[in-house]
């Protein structure tokens, strides 16, 4: 081939025969697995030397490595493995990897995909992003230092997102000069803590990095260890299809395929078990039974679809089966629930927020949904359950979530696919949470709506008028409270029932026991929601002056209400005017500080995209304000309140 | 090469490293559910997932090696259907004349709905790769396809691009999100988690969707055998008129190639293990003539792919800036 080589180049290809091979395909399998572990235990020199050894390293990357070597105390050639891992520019710089990178090589038998992760606290985002997709997890420890916080809160993590094969590699034994004592120590230790958290199994392998030692070839100087090279383990160690073949048939569906008038095919990934034509499968939520005719590919039809295969199923029945449904084995059907308890793994720099409406996204399917109560939070350090009210960027717990609508699911350690989701904030798309399914809750079943004899509509129609919620929305000091007491004067003259919640009122009963953190605005937003919504079900014209600044929570109201029902008015006043106005004196206290969270200075106010009517106080008088909206409100039948201004 | 792997083999299986009890011996992977199989499964996964999530999907179609096994996946993902999205062409006017060819043949097969884009303003100052350096791959590869892309609306792109190609691409998620100016954020990436992706977006927004991720070029190359996929011949070993320049070795392919004075193209046996614009894409000396020898070859190779590119080489974080510019 073309091209020059170095002496340096030629000097750093691996010398002796590593002991991998390159197979082919035929016989490999596919094993993706997370290391875990910090800078400084030598996880970038680790996984550096797997690739290195395993001859996945080429010589443009090699002659990177070269300016990096380095003398050992023993007077060895080292080559800085470290450097190859680590990633981007400014990565580079800071010397740390700080996102998830993912590496491959071959050994004899398998194909590895290696999710690199770092060891730093604040990213235990990422390392649960690594380790959701793998199958094993190699924990890495520094001899020297033995099980570690950063152990115990890597094996807790792994253990949390499912994975059951763990690999404890004791690093830097040349450290402690190879003594089995030090080893069969911290086995011991890890073992505790292992059992203590529902390891069940392990196995550890005393290592050197940076020398290969026991990484692909056995080390001559721990003759005392007989166990498995971290690659045999690697090779040996269990796979997702190895395991449950006999699972019931599980299969969400992906994307429903019409190719023709005469085709309609159900696309997905097996999620467990196995199918064949003939099978009879039960749709959930519907509950509809049916029949698998044939499972199509492009290579032919297959007379058996197992688990992680992509196929296409055709039924002999036409029965309704849309994305995000679930197929499963007639005989064992899946389970449905709208309400959960979870483990939550917070994923954003905005802290969880309790009763916001999210996004859940569970492979192709899309509810909203709220937490409905945390009931406490994990310290990943000390594994302690401490009482909390959000949970913040890294934050773990275990909660409440509630759906707005009924899923097939499955508990998370029974099936990965069909038992976490993801949360996404609706606002800004993020994906801020991963959930795992423990149980669901039973408590719908048991608390039943009471079907009540007056009805809504008996109440509106005694008052002789449309029930409304008029939602004030504004800045503080923009005149919310002024006009709707107008608004509410003019109803009243005109003979209709109103009543009128004031924010600052509430905050006197209602939510006396609320502060101004983002939760506990979110959670009086809801409170004031569903009074509004018995009080509007009661038959009346229900007016509430509330800065309400998240458009989110907004939403959530309006969703509680009947179609037409809710009227948003955005009280519209520039941050300017309103401050110069300062009536209660309150943006004094906030620009010097004296006041937190105080809206539109340290905590922000996200205007209505589309409400149903602007009040613009710069350019109409409280009077005239009022005067507009109790023309707009009770000229217009329901439904026309569409016309938005 | 072939005898070389098996005696190899054959040494390392007697020193095979000692096993413990505790670790079941594997069999061959279970139900014949191989590596290959599960990339495969993957891929398709991904795609199902985009054209269930997206208003309007299109697959980059480079007409090399992964954008035929792409779009030989795509095929597999939506079969019977046709393909529920058009393939797009972001042309530069220097491509290998063989590509243009199968592209072409591609496009004339029927079941498949080309758009061909190249820079208009690209082609009215004439870039080209011998006077514009940087700008050439800038104008009508990074522009082009942010053109393109535009001008017809896309939400989600498709790119056959692997993290085992480059650094950067080693930590780009599986969707990656695009901001209105097309710009990756490599700090503010949405994490990945199980099988659940996110192809939300604001209007504006875009998601580049690499369903190769997790390919080696070696799992290419046994894919494109395994499944006899249609590549450009110039995967190939074959006789073919070469330069050397700055240590790169260049096939002259039509009369636009400028030979220095005295320069004469010299006929070698060479073949490419990436295509691009050919002024630009550094052949190999190899006497790999088929596909089974090509995947050999790969088992041994010493060098990475994308060393035959000149757009990697400029500076070392080089990807990762272009990436961030829009680049694929």
């Amino acid at each position: 081939m073309h091209g020059v080589t170095s002496p340096a180049l030629a000097a750093a290809r691996p010398e002796r025969d590593p002991g991998v091979v390159i197979p082919f395909a035929s016989e490999q399998s596919l094993l993706r697995f997370i290391t875990c572990g910090s800078v400084d235990d030598g996880k970038s020199t680790l996984i550096g030397r797997m690739l290195y050894d395993s001859r996945a390293l080429l010589d443009d990357q090699l002659s990177t490595l070269i300016d990096g070597q380095r003398k050992s105390r023993n007077g060895k050639v080292r080559l800085d493995f470290a450097s190859l891992v680590d990633g981007l520019s400014a990565e580079r710089e800071q010397g740390i990897t700080i996102d998830v990178a993912y590496r491959f090589f071959n050994g004899c038998r398998r194909k590895f995909i290696v999710a690199d992760t770092p060891g730093h606290e604040q990213y235990t985002r990422n390392m649960v992003t690594g380790a959701s997709t793998a199958d094993l997890a190699v924990v890495l420890i520094d001899a020297r230092k033995g099980v570690l916080t950063q152990t115990r809160r890597h094996s807790y993590l792994v253990h949390l997102v499912g994975i059951r094969s763990v690999i404890l590699a004791i690093n830097k034994m040349d450290l402690v000069d190879y003594r089995q004592s030090v080893f069969d120590d911290i086995v011991a230790d890890y073992a505790a803590f292992a059992e203590s958290i529902g390891i069940e199994t392990f196995t550890p392998i005393p290592i050197v990095a940076l020398d290969g030692d026991n990484i692909t070839a056995p080390a001559s100087l721990m003759p005392w260890y007989e166990g498995p090279t971290l690659l045999a383990a690697l090779e040996a160690a269990d796979i997702p299809q190895d395991r449950s073949p006999k699972a019931p048939f599980l299969m969400q569906a992906q994307w429903v395929n019409r190719a023709s008038l005469d085709f309609r095919g159900v696309s997905g990934t097996v999620a467990a078990g196995s199918v064949r034509p003939g099978d009879q499968v039960r749709i959930a939520p519907s509950g509809l039974l049916t029949t698998i005719d044939r499972i199509v590919t492009m290579d032919g039809d297959l007379p058996v679809a197992t688990r992680g295969q992509a196929v296409t199923l055709t039924f002999t029945e036409e029965i309704d089966c849309s994305r995000g449904d679930v197929i499963a084995a007639a005989r064992d059907p899946i389970e449905t629930a709208d309400q959960f308890e979870i483990d939550l793994v917070w994923m954003s720099a905005e802290p969880l927020l309790p009763q916001r409406p999210y996004l859940l996204k569970m492979g192709g399917r899309t509810a909203t949904a709220t937490i409905t109560d945390l009931k406490h939070r994990v310290d990943v350090n000390t594994l302690a359950r401490e009482a909390a009210k959000t949970l913040p960027l890294n934050g773990i717990g275990v909660c409440n979530i509630s759906l707005d609508r009924i899923i097939p699911f499955t508990s998370f350690k029974d099936n990965s696919d069909l038992g976490s989701f993801i949360l996404i904030d609706r606002a800004t798309n993020e994906t801020v949470g991963a959930g795992m399914i423990r149980f669901a809750l039973r408590r719908t079943r048991n608390i039943h709506w009471q079907s009540l004899d007056v009805t809504r509509e008996a109440h509106a129609l005694q008052k002789n008028q449309q029930p409304r919620v008029l939602w004030f929305t504004g800045l503080s000091g923009s005149g919310k409270s002024t006009i709707a007491n107008l608004v509410e004067k003019k109803l009243l003259a005109l003979g209709k029932h109103s009543y009128l919640l004031d924010g600052d009122n509430v905050r006197h009963g209602l939510s006396r026991d609320l502060g101004f953190t983002d939760a506990d605005r979110v959670e009086n937003i809801r409170r004031v929601g569903e009074v509004s919504r018995i009080l509007a079900n009661a038959g009346l014209i229900v007016l509430t002056a509330f800065i309400s600044p998240f458009r989110a929570e907004r939403e959530m109201v309006r969703r509680m209400m009947a179609e037409g029902e809710f009227v948003e008015i955005y009280v519209q006043t520039p941050l300017e005017v309103a401050e110069a106005r300062d009536v209660k004196g309150l943006y004094a206290l906030a620009r010097q500080g004296e006041l937190k969270n105080f809206t539109g200075i340290d905590s922000p106010y996200e205007a209505p995209e589309a409400p149903e009517l602007i009040v613009d106080t710069c350019s109409m008088s409280p009077e005239e304000a009022a005067e507009l909206i109790v023309a707009q409100v009770l000229a217009e039948a329901p439904g026309n309140l569409e016309n938005r201004q | 090469m072939i005898g070389e792997a098996f005696h190899r083999e054959a040494r390392t299986d007697a020193a095979q490293p000692r096993r413990p009890n505790n670790i079941r011996e594997p069999d061959s992977a279970p139900g014949g559910f191989r590596h290959l199989d599960a990339l495969e499964a993957e891929s398709i996964h991904i795609m199902r997932e985009v054209v269930a999530e997206a208003n309007r999907p299109v697959m980059l179609y480079s007409i090399g090696k992964d954008s035929a096994v792409m779009l030989h996946l795509a095929r597999k993902a939506f079969y019977p259907s046709r393909l529920p999205f058009p393939l797009l062409h972001v042309d530069t006017t220097w491509k290998f004349r063989a590509m243009y060819a199968l592209r072409d043949k591609v496009a004339a097969a029927g079941d498949v709905d080309l758009i061909v884009h190249r820079n208009p303003e690209a082609e009215a100052l004439g870039i080209n790769p011998f006077d514009h350096g940087a700008r050439h791959t800038d104008m009508w590869k990074t522009e082009g396809l942010k053109q393109a892309l535009d001008r017809h609306g896309f939400d989600a792109a498709f790119g056959g691009a692997r993290r085992d190609e480059e650094k950067s691409r080693a930590k780009e998620r599986i969707f990656s999100f695009r901001n209105t100016n097309h710009h990756w954020d490599p700090k503010r990436q949405r994490p990945e988690l199980w099988r659940h992706y996110s192809a939300r977006i604001a209007k504006g927004e875009s998601m580049r969707v690499f369903p190769l991720s997790n390919w080696t070029e070696l799992d290419v190359w046994q894919y494109i055998e395994r499944e006899g996929i249609e590549i450009p011949q110039l995967y190939f070993a074959a006789p073919r008129p070469t330069v050397i320049r700055d240590d790169m070795l260049l096939m002259v392919d039509d009369e636009r190639f400028r030979l220095a004075p005295g320069e004469v193209a010299t006929i070698r046996t060479v073949r490419f293990r990436t295509l691009g614009c050919y002024p630009l894409t550094g052949a190999i000396e190899s006497n790999a003539a088929n596909i089974a020898e090509v995947v050999a070859e790969t088992l041994h190779a010493r060098t990475s792919e994308r060393q035959g590119r000149v757009i990697d080489s400029d500076h070392a974080a080089s990807m990762e800036q272009k990436k961030q510019e829009g680049y694929f």
